[in-house]
């Protein structure tokens, strides 16, 4: 299981990670198109928290005990056994919001064209989570808890 | 006969399913029954009003996936009653007189619908608003209707009301108290919300109840206590649910008003669990026990009964009550304490309040604590103010930072913040004074 740590003081903020989110979740995987010629846009599921000089970019933490998924009421949002990744299912959700109400990170985010909600996946079907990969100062960090270490940070 | 299982869940919703995830999680080999009394797999109740609405069907309804009991190897006795609890002898006794064994026994039975103290109510078209058939029969109603009266403005009435309204009826609310949704918000929301039903047709009436029902086989009409009768061809009792605490006192168990529980989520007598709608305990930041009657509630209380009752060793932390809900285009949130700002008590109430932009936000301060706080209009990110009240962070410093509308981690001070997600982020590489840190 998997989550995305940060690391503040690298952190430019630059919004990168939001714009290869957005890009990740579009239809085409193009930036052009995906921010021109996509109606409606994909939302990022990570949010540059920002307190200058201090930024640094937060989503889902894919938590053990997940209170997004315990909170739930129409089985939406699960926490997949195998990945462990807290995975959201639109076409189950109704928009009730109290996923939102509870989630400790604010990771949760309200999609305002389908009144729904949406959150990071981790880039499921990509090697990497984009704004992982994407992030050009390695502020983003993908660590595999179950193997107790950090796997993916460019500066180790 | 009596068959006998490890573990017997009786109830079929929330917290029923918290623990049967639970148990299996930690036991995958030992039996498990599920003893409901309506025939249907688990559904989410709390998906009624969104299926009333027409905004979802029927198929979605449902819980978990269709195979859920195979799946975790569950006897689901559905469409069964149990009638008794023998503590002594550990078993459960169906209407059938079949007798069920336990080892370890949850009652998660949730709540029935209160009534009021009128006659008439065996008339036809009225109806309760808790399950599944009573939905389908409100829905086989609707053909014929144009008016209905929804006795009760709380949450699930409010709900039924909105719902019944997009349906294209005539709705009104009852409500016995001065406004609506009393318990659940502060007055500047409840005008905000009566405001809003108005707006969109539906009649709300406040500081008024029922006091006879009239009409042939079916109800015509309702009177209210000052006299005034309301026409309708359907009447909705949404006055809210009790807990079921039958089983519990056939147990012998501890009752208040709901079956008493600890943080382990265990009743007065061993092997005995009790949690949701039914349950009686802990609420954190009220300092009191009390039934918490949420979702979120009774899927955790769930999950904290199976963990104990397959041996582990798990603790209630934190619940208090947190209701998100949504009327019309209306976004609204509620944790914690609900301090009216006539009779603040020892609390501080600061709020912000927009009518035009059906925008407020308030939060109730202890100590330079939230106790409590409400949100309408913007709700974005509210999980973050419950996690600085779960965690009682003293936020008097930036208390004007809670009224920004994308307040976030960013808003929080540096001290307070890092150690909020000091499990989220990996240790800077400079040290304030710009030396590298080793």
């Amino acid at each position: 299981m998997g989550k995305i740590l940060i690391k503040p003081e690298v952190c430019i903020g630059c919004h990168l990670c939001e714009i290869w989110c957005v890009v990740a979740h579009s239809r085409t995987k193009d930036i052009l198109k995906a921010f021109l010629l996509e109606k409606p846009a994909a939302l990022s599921r990570v949010i540059v928290e920002e307190r200058l000089p201090v930024t640094f970019a937060l989503q889902c933490r894919h938590c053990s005990e997940p209170d997004c998924v315990f909170a739930c009421i129409s089985g939406a949002l699960y926490k997949d056994s195998v990945s462990g990744r807290v995975i959201h299912d639109p076409e189950q959700c109704v928009g009730c919001y109290s996923c939102v109400l509870v989630c400790p990170y604010g990771g949760i985010f309200i999609d305002r064209e389908n009144k729904k909600v949406t959150k990071c996946d981790l880039c499921e079907g990509f090697e990497k989570p984009y704004c992982v990969s994407h992030c050009p100062n390695g502020a983003l960090v993908y660590a595999d808890q179950e193997e107790g270490g950090v796997i993916d940070d460019p500066a180790v | 006969m009596t068959r006998q299982f490890d573990y017997v869940v009786i109830g079929n919703s929330a917290g029923s399913v918290g623990c049967i995830e639970m148990l299996r999680s930690i036991d995958r080999s030992g039996s498990i029954a599920l003893i409901a009394e309506e025939t249907r797999r688990v559904y989410s109740r709390a998906l009624l009003p969104y299926y009333l609405s027409g905004g979802i069907d029927l198929e979605k309804m449902y819980y978990r996936k269709a195979d859920f009991y195979e799946q975790l190897k569950v006897t689901a006795l559905l469409g069964q009653k149990a009638v008794h609890i023998d503590a002594d002898k550990k078993e459960a006794l169906l209407s059938g007189n079949e007798r069920i064994g336990y080892k370890k026994l949850l009652l998660a039975t949730g709540g029935r619908p209160l009534i009021p103290p009128v006659e008439g109510l065996d008339r036809e078209n009225i109806f309760n608003f808790l399950n599944m058939d009573d939905v389908l029969k409100i829905e086989k109603a609707l053909e014929n209707a144009q008016s209905a009266v929804v006795l009760g403005g709380g949450v699930i009435g409010l709900m039924a009301a909105e719902a019944l309204s997009k349906r294209g009826l005539q709705a009104h609310v009852v409500e016995l108290a001065g406004r609506v949704l009393a318990p659940v918000v502060d007055e500047p929301v409840s005008n905000l919300l009566k405001a809003l039903f108005i707006e969109k047709g539906v009649q709300v009436i406040t500081n008024n109840t029922i006091k006879e029902i009239k009409g042939g086989s079916a109800v015509e009409s309702v009177v209210l206590t000052d006299g005034v009768q309301i026409p309708c061809d359907m009447l909705v009792l949404a006055m809210g649910v009790a807990p079921r605490v039958e089983l519990g006192v056939s147990a012998g168990l501890k009752i208040d008003r709901g079956i008493l529980v600890n943080e382990r989520m265990e009743t007065s007598r061993s092997d005995l669990y009790a949690c949701g709608d039914c349950a009686q305990g802990y609420d954190s930041v009220a300092g009191i026990s009390r039934v918490i009657p949420l979702w979120p509630n009774a899927y955790l209380g769930g999950r904290i009964a199976g963990s104990n009752m397959a041996g582990g060793k798990r603790e209630n932390i934190w619940s208090t009550s947190m209701n998100s809900m949504h009327f019309f285009d209306l976004c609204l949130i509620a944790a914690g304490l609900n301090v009216s700002a006539e009779d603040p008590g020892g609390f501080t109430n600061i709020s912000r309040l927009d009518p035009q932009k059906k925008y407020y936000r308030k939060f109730t301060l202890r100590e330079g604590r939230i106790a409590g706080f409400i949100l309408a209009g913007k709700i974005s990110r509210a999980g973050i103010f419950v996690n600085l009240m779960r965690t009682k962070a003293d936020v008097s410093q930036f208390t004007d930072d809670l009224f920004n509308e994308d307040f976030g981690y960013g808003s929080i001070p540096e001290e307070l913040r890092w150690e909020l997600l000091k499990k989220d982020l990996i240790p800077g590489v400079v040290n304030g004074d710009g030396r590298i840190r080793t």
